[in-house]
Order: structure tokens, then sequence, then C-alpha cells
């Protein structure tokens, strides 16, 4: 499986970071790229167990969801909901202006 | 009168029934406890004005003889908990200024009971880390200190991540903490301060209002004094919740009535690959003594086979950065927290999340996003995803042999402040003996063993079946009593 992995360099790292969207200034990249080829190596380790056939396991619960009916049984407190944003105005998030 | 603070939780519900004290004398007693450990700096947040309004409405109720479950005790709460008004900062600086308009499940379950709420505790930074180092308000130390060669003072961390929590029941500041568990962020740190540390089985306790990290491993539990506090506390946090999908919708046990002191035929599998190369004597003593125990109280110890354990890292380090990378995508600098402007709306994005996360928050955000990119996805999650089904499947067929299994609850005693910090790896090696039983979702205690040859506490770890936490408090209390009473740490001398 090692094949289709790649040595994280700067410039994966730069790219890592902008899809996470962190900003991580260009001096700590070759470091940081680094650390996570350590981390990358370190997990490489799974590739020895045989998991052929194996279903993988994305909850520990052996349940299926619950359903609800689907109708409102919160909200209508629009003061509270925006209470804590830096920029609210009239109950609107306010964000830096996306389009030109 | 007794020093107050040095009860436990059933002699203090005891003290206040038999009217021997007020739960406002107690409270106060713990207000300032929590203050004279301020050098500790194991609270973030302190709300001595709610837990005074709540002490007196508990004596109102004990002078009423309407009194709940855990009336007038003074608790510390972890500060990943959601609380009605009061700042709520997950350790993170990208949670500035941050009051919840709503109260979590668990923290609701607890005030419903009668608890008092001290104030909001130190953590690592969103529950990542194994030392209470990360946290963005500075580490927690520990009540236990060391000494170096020289004979002089070591501070030693109290583990992580529910490192605050830890260091106030230890210290006595905390009557009880709740604590969180993902890895082993409520056993571990129970381990290192000498106290008790409960992780349910996933599901039993609600997430709601929790601040997430790895929400397939996420769960709350309570740390405490006593393995009779771990129940009573255990029996007010449990219970269905509509709010979270993963509740299980299963009653909560009598888990008190569980503690018969009985544990005869009862089999105690040994799980051999937990005998690590170049573990410690003193951890291989405390646990063959640990065997000694359960044995004189006429239980089989019964040799079984985990045979993916080794793997239980590697892949806790796939699965809960994944997850913790989709988590923490809503930390924006919009609905709540930091804000960092920029010219434009991505680059405000960046420079929220580049100054508000730290370094260690940060680098699990980009290895979880970089196993979840395309092309690597396959290749790291999935595969990740798949030895966490063997690991689940090792413990199913244990528990064929046996009905819980013994171990130590982490490789080493309490460390110095700055020891490990610069090799992850390294820090990420005192999970070892708790993350198998996160990964498999099955409920785990540390129960203190006594003192290490350093003059340090030992914890050791029982793992039980899914939602059998009753056989759990059952043997971990056999242990408590064989153990004897434990040694206050040199804080409280």
């Amino acid at each position: 499986m090692s094949q289709d992995k790649a040595t994280l360099d700067a410039k994966t790292v730069a790219k890592i970071a902008h899809l996470a969207r962190i900003k991580v200034p260009a001096e700590e990249q070759e470091h940081l790229a680094g650390e996570l080829n350590k981390l990358l190596d370190w997990v490489e380790q799974l590739g020895e167990v045989d998991t052929d056939g194996v279903e993988p396991m994305t909850s520990v619960a052996a349940q299926t969801l619950r359903r609800r009916p689907d109708i409102v049984n919160d909200g209508g407190y629009p003061d509270k909901v925006v209470s804590n944003a830096t920029d609210a105005t009239e109950h609107f998030f306010s964000v830096p202006k996306v389009v030109e | 009168m007794t020093n107050l603070t040095h009860l436990s939780m059933s002699e203090a519900l005891a003290g206040l029934k038999a009217k021997d004290f007020t739960a406002l004398e107690l409270t106060n007693a713990y207000i300032a406890a929590v203050e004279a450990a301020r050098p500790l700096n194991a609270f973030i947040t302190e709300t001595p004005d709610i837990a005074l309004e709540q002490a007196k409405a508990s004596d109102a109720r004990y002078a009423a003889g309407t009194n709940l479950p855990l009336d007038g005790m003074p608790l510390g709460i972890k500060d990943l908990f959601c609380t009605k008004g009061v700042l709520t900062t997950a350790a993170s600086h990208i949670l500035d200024g941050f009051k919840p308009e709503y109260e979590s499940t668990i923290t609701e379950n607890l005030f419903r009971d009668g608890a008092v709420m001290l104030g909001k505790l130190n953590l690592d930074e969103f529950a990542m880390g194994s030392a209470n180092i990360t946290s963005y308000y500075g580490p927690v130390l520990n009540p236990w200190t060391g000494k170096d060669p020289a004979g002089a003072d070591r501070k030693l961390v109290p583990g992580g991540s529910s490192g605050g929590s830890a260091a106030s029941v230890s210290g006595r500041f905390a009557i009880a903490a709740t604590g969180t568990d993902t890895g082993g962020s409520i056993r571990q740190p129970a381990s290192f301060t000498g106290i008790v540390g409960l992780k349910p089985t996933y599901g039993r306790c609600s997430r709601w209002g929790t601040i997430a990290f790895a929400s397939s491993l996420d769960q709350a539990g309570p740390m405490t004094r006593t393995v009779r506090d771990a129940a009573l506390m255990l029996q007010s946090m449990a219970g269905f919740d509509p709010k979270d999908s993963t509740s299980v919708d299963m009653k909560v046990p009598d888990l008190l009535a569980a503690m018969t002191g009985d544990i005869r035929g009862l089999r105690v599998g040994i799980p051999k690959e937990y005998r690590v190369d170049g573990m410690p004597v003193e951890i291989e003593r405390v646990w063959s003594q640990g065997i000694e125990w359960l044995k004189a109280a006429g239980a089989t110890p019964v040799e079984v086979s985990l045979p993916h354990t080794k793997y239980a890292l590697a892949t806790y380090y796939v699965v809960a950065p994944a997850e913790c990378s989709s988590n923490l995508a809503r930390y924006d600098g919009v609905r709540f927290g930091l804000r960092v402007e920029g010219k434009d709306l991505a680059e405000m994005y960046e420079n929220t999340r580049g100054e508000g996360f730290g370094k260690e928050v940060r680098r699990r955000i980009l290895i979880g996003t970089y196993v979840l990119s395309a092309g690597y996805y396959d290749a790291y999650y999935l595969k990740a995803q798949k030895v966490r089904a063997r690991i689940a499947e090792d413990f199913t067929k244990a528990f064929e042999q046996c009905d819980i299994l013994l171990t130590p609850t982490a490789p080493s005693t309490a460390f110095a402040i700055g020891e490990k910090q610069d090799d992850p790896i390294a820090m990420y090696l005192n999970d070892v003996f708790t993350v198998p039983a996160s990964l498999a979702g099955l409920p785990g205690m540390s129960v203190p063993a006594g003192l290490a040859s350093d003059g340090l506490p030992l914890g050791l770890q029982l793992i039980g079946r899914p939602f059998d936490e009753e056989t759990l408090l059952r043997v971990a209390d056999v242990i408590e009593k064989a153990a004897g009473p434990q040694p206050l740490p040199p804080y409280c001398r």
C-alpha cells in the first residue's frame, strides 16, 4: 500500500493548511512537514495488519440511527443564536465581502 | 471539626443529611481551597457566586427534606462542557469569550441532582494531550511532586487531557469533577494523581453540549476520590438523551447496588500483549499485586490475547485526527469566539484559525485533513477503520473467556513538566493501555493501587463488557479495599 503514499514536503503542508483554512507561516512549513512525516511513517505499521474482507468500523454502536418526526421542536430565539458572534447585526452573522 | 474538604462525596452527603454541617459551609470550605490552589492553575474560570447560590438552594432542600442525590456536592467541571452563561473555552484561544446559551446534558443532569459548580477546569486544548501542557491557559501542576537527584522538588504534570479535573480532586479542592475521555483522558490523569476515573461505555453518557474532539470516541465520566463516589456521580451523569444520536436508550442500573464486594468465581482476563517491552518493573509489580488481590477475593485470573493491541495507537492517531479535523471546522470566526480579520472571507478564516489553534491542535487538524484528502483516504483512514474493527473483535473474543480485564492504566508515573514535549509520538505512548478500549467503545476505569518506588501514585485499569459498568465498579471496589487508604499528595500535607 505504500506506493500510494507520498512524502510530505513544505509545499504539501501549505496545500493541506489551505484546505484546513489554517494560516501556517512559510518559515514553519518545513519543520511541520518533518513532524507530519514522522507521524505518517509511524502509522505505516497499520499496513502489516491483514484487513481483507473486514468492514471498516465507523461507529462502536451496532445500532441504526434513531429517527424522529420531521417537525420543528426547537428555535425561535435569534438573539441567542447570534449572541456569541463578533459581528452580528439584525440577527445576521456578518462576514467580510465575498463577491466583488 | 474534621477538614470538610477531605471528606469523600458519600461522607459529605451523610454529613449533610445528619446536619453535621451545611452545604454552604462545605461550599465555602471548597471556595477557599480553590483560591488557595491557584498556583496549580487547575481552574480556568472560578464561579464562587454560582456555587454559593446553589449551596443555599441545597440547604433549603435539606431543611425541607427534599434533598437530591448529589445535593450540595461542590464539583469542578472540565471546561469542555458548555455551561449556560459561563465562559466555556476548551482551553483554546479560538473560543475567546464564548458564553454558551445552553447547558450540556451532563452538567444539566448534575445540577438537576443538586450538584454545586465551583468553576471550569483547565484541560489540554480541545482535550488533545496527555499532560495538560497544550492549554492556552498554561499547564496544570500535579498536587503530587517528585524529587530530582539533588533532592529538590520536581514539578509534575497531572496527566491529560482532564488535568485540571484530576488535580482538583486529588488536591482536595473539588470533591469530584467531570472528565472526558477520548483515548485515555480520564483514566491516565486519574492514575497520575492517585484518584478514581471512570470512562463509561460509549453511548452511556450524552455528548450533547460537550465540545467535540473525536465524536466516535468521546465519552464523559466521573473523576472522584473513591469508587463509591464514581458510582454515585455516574448514576447522575448517565442516561438516554434524545439530543445525542449515539446516546443509548437503555436504563441505567443501580450502580451502588452493584458493589456487593463479592467477586467469587469471576474470570479476570490478563491480556498478555499489555506486557510491553521495556515496561518499568514498578508497573509490572503493581499489576501482579492487583492480580493477587483479586485472586485473594475469589476471582480467577485467565491469560487472554488481544493480538492487535500494538496497532491501537497508530489506528487512534488516524481516526481521532480525522474526526477532529472535521469537528473543528466549525471554528471559523463567524459565529463564536475569536475573529482575526483578513482582506477577504478566506483570509479571515485562515488568520482566525492560524492564530486561534495551538500547535498540537493544528498538527492534528493537518494530519486529519491529509488522511481524509483525495488519494489518501483509503490508504490511511479506511485502513485505520478496518484495523479498528480488528481491535474491537479482539475484545469480543477475549470476553468469551473472561468477565473483565485487568491491566495497568499508564506505562509510567507522572513525569516532569517539559519532558516528552518535543516528540509527539513519545507523548502519545502515554495512552498505550487506554486507547484500545476507547477504540472498542468499552467501559474502562482506573483505580489507585498504591505508590511506586518514586513515591508517586499508580493506577490499575479495569476494562468491562459493553454497558457492564456494574462489574467494573464491583471489581474496582474490591481493589480499592485491598489497596487500603491512599496517602494524600504532598500539596495537601
